[in-house]
């Protein structure tokens, strides 16, 4: 399951849940269709927690590499709300 | 001075062609230093030097105009055939050809701004490239995690951006790439931005936008480079460029196009919020559809009627209901008509009406007795129903298969037994392919 993709997660479960409802199916089937959509519906909501914020501004070096720092939104710079001070 | 022009000219002197041109020229300087003419371009042409020649025409007359390379060199629009345009300039005579021209230093479109018109030909020019068509468009990824921001870092929209994450308590990562977004090389540095963040691994969706201002303000986002930049970016672009009423090219160009920075934050914060709630919803589905199989039977009757499994079997039973009223209604009317004959005939047509009803009452009964067998079938659909008798599955491969006949499993095997409520685990022993299951009780009673 380490590269099962959440794209693919909730397409199974998707498809999981269809061929559930449109029944007409085995016991035997079910039941494993069952387990299975469980185990994508945990593996989804564990993805949906791993999410964090992060805001990130990349910076260039004098070599013009790049490198991420923590951005922190500045105060407004003069009174530009709309961008008009010089270079925005 | 135009005295002294006259003065020059000596009744039955003979002049050379030099001095008339010379005289000539002079009149058309000192009488035309400064003119505005309004004309259609004709005859457009530039020349290796970058001046550039052409005509101004109306319906009757010609002019010929020459523009130096240092003026043409600043004309931010297209100019070419057919353009109507004012242009202000001298006039004055070309020697060695004897033309008389306008010597062109302003040019303006007519009846528009300049950065109008530019703007009008560069969309002309991209739609007709296909740039702006609906079908090479990308939608938006299912979840988009980490956004590539292209913006000022000093600017009103990180700002707006950073403060919608914080009021709908979003989870995204955002990466900024600063770019100036207005003034001297501000495109360039939009550009440049947007190929390296696009490059970028992990990023799942670019925002490229600004705060409002003035339609000179905006002008980067107008330019033909950053609109290229955005066709050719590899993840989906998001414009965001001032407020509602703004529209730029890069907002034809871009994939989709929020009204605001605000709104493009929105838009990838729904992306993930739809995403969650579509979790929810099928693990609810999932929960329902498994309840029914250890619910009540008594409860699951009416229950089922309102589950989304059993919508089609629903449907058909109404269905099937309206069809047996309809009959019903119909048999009743045909009966109501009949009676009025038999009233009128008497006889015969009892024996008719006898056989209509019976025929209505054939249907309803069909109909109830499908009815019924619908209801058989939604019994057998529930899947843990043997379980809550108390028998118990035999799991393989930790829950992927359950074991439903006895090749399923081979001695060694590790298997789990679950009943309704709780499992154990077990290896298999032995396998015994021959054995039925009334061979225990025969040997029991014995």
């Amino acid at each position: 399951m380490t590269n099962l993709t959440f794209e693919k997660a909730l397409a199974d479960l998707e498809q999981i849940v269809a061929k559930l409802e449109k029944g007409g199916i085995s016991l035997n089937e079910s039941l494993a269709l069952f387990e299975k959509g469980v185990k994508m519906s945990r593996f989804l909501k564990a993805e949906l927690d791993k999410a964090e914020r992060k805001v990130e501004i990349l910076l260039k070096d004098e070599k013009g590499n790049l490198r991420a720092e923590e951005f922190e939104a500045g105060e407004a710079s003069g009174d530009d709300k709309e961008d008009k001070g010089g270079d925005a | 001075m135009a005295t002294k022009i006259e003065g020059l000219v000596i009744k039955d002197r003979v002049y050379t062609v030099s001095e008339v041109t010379e005289i000539v020229k002079t009149a058309l300087e000192v009488a035309l230093p400064q003119v505005w003419v309004e004309g259609e371009v004709s005859g457009y042409k530039r020349a290796a030097s970058g001046h550039v020649f052409f005509s101004l025409k109306d319906e009757k007359c010609v002019i010929k105009a020459v523009m130096w390379q240092s003026t043409a060199r600043k004309i931010v629009f297209d100019l070419k055939d057919g353009l109507k345009v004012v242009c202000r300039g001298k006039v004055s005579v070309y020697e060695p050809r004897g033309d008389y021209q306008l010597y062109v230093d302003l040019v303006e479109p007519k009846g528009k701004g300049a950065l109008q018109l530019r703007f009008e030909q560069l969309k002309e020019k991209l739609r007709a490239e296909g740039l702006f068509d609906e079908a090479r468009k990308r939608k938006l990824p299912l979840r988009p995690r980490t956004i590539g921001v292209v913006t000022s870092p000093t600017g009103a929209a990180i700002r707006d951006i950073l403060r919608v994450l914080e009021r709908r308590y979003a989870k995204l990562r955002i990466v900024i790439y600063p770019a100036r977004v207005q003034g001297e090389g501000a495109a360039a540095e939009i550009v440049e931005a947007i190929d390296a963040l696009g490059a970028r691994p992990g990023i799942d969706v670019l925002i490229v936008g600004r705060g409002g201002g003035s339609i000179e303000d905006l002008w980067a986002f107008n330019e033909e480079p950053v609109a290229r930049a955005i066709a050719r970016s590899k993840v989906p672009v998001i414009s965001a460029v001032g407020h509602e009423v703004d529209f730029t090219i890069a907002d034809f160009v871009a994939d989709v196009r929020a009204s605001t920075p605000s709104a493009a934050a929105e838009m990838v914060i729904e992306k993930e919020e739809a995403f969650a709630e579509r979790i929810a919803s099928l693990t609810r589905r999932l929960g329902e559809l498994l309840r029914y199989g250890i619910r009540d039977r008594r409860g699951e009757v009416t229950d089922l009627a309102q589950n989304r499994i059993f919508q089609n079997f629903q449907v058909r039973l109404a269905n099937l209901g309206r069809r047996v009223d309809e009959l019903e209604t119909r048999g009743r009317n045909v009966i109501r008509a009949e009676r009025q004959r038999i009233a009128e005939h008497k006889g015969a047509a009892r024996l008719a009406s006898e056989r209509l009803k019976n025929a209505a009452l054939r249907t309803v009964a069909e109909g109830k007795a499908a009815g019924a067998r619908l209801g058989a079938a939604l019994d057998a659909l529930s899947p843990l129903a043997p379980l809550k008798k108390g028998y118990a599955v035999v799991w393989k491969e930790g829950g992927l298969r359950a074991a439903a006949r006895i090749e399923d499993v081979a001695p060694g095997e590790t298997v789990e037994v679950a009943f309704l409520k709780g499992e154990f685990g077990a290896r298999v022993e032995s396998v015994d392919r021959k054995k039925r299951l009334e061979s225990r009780f025969l040997k029991e009673g014995s």
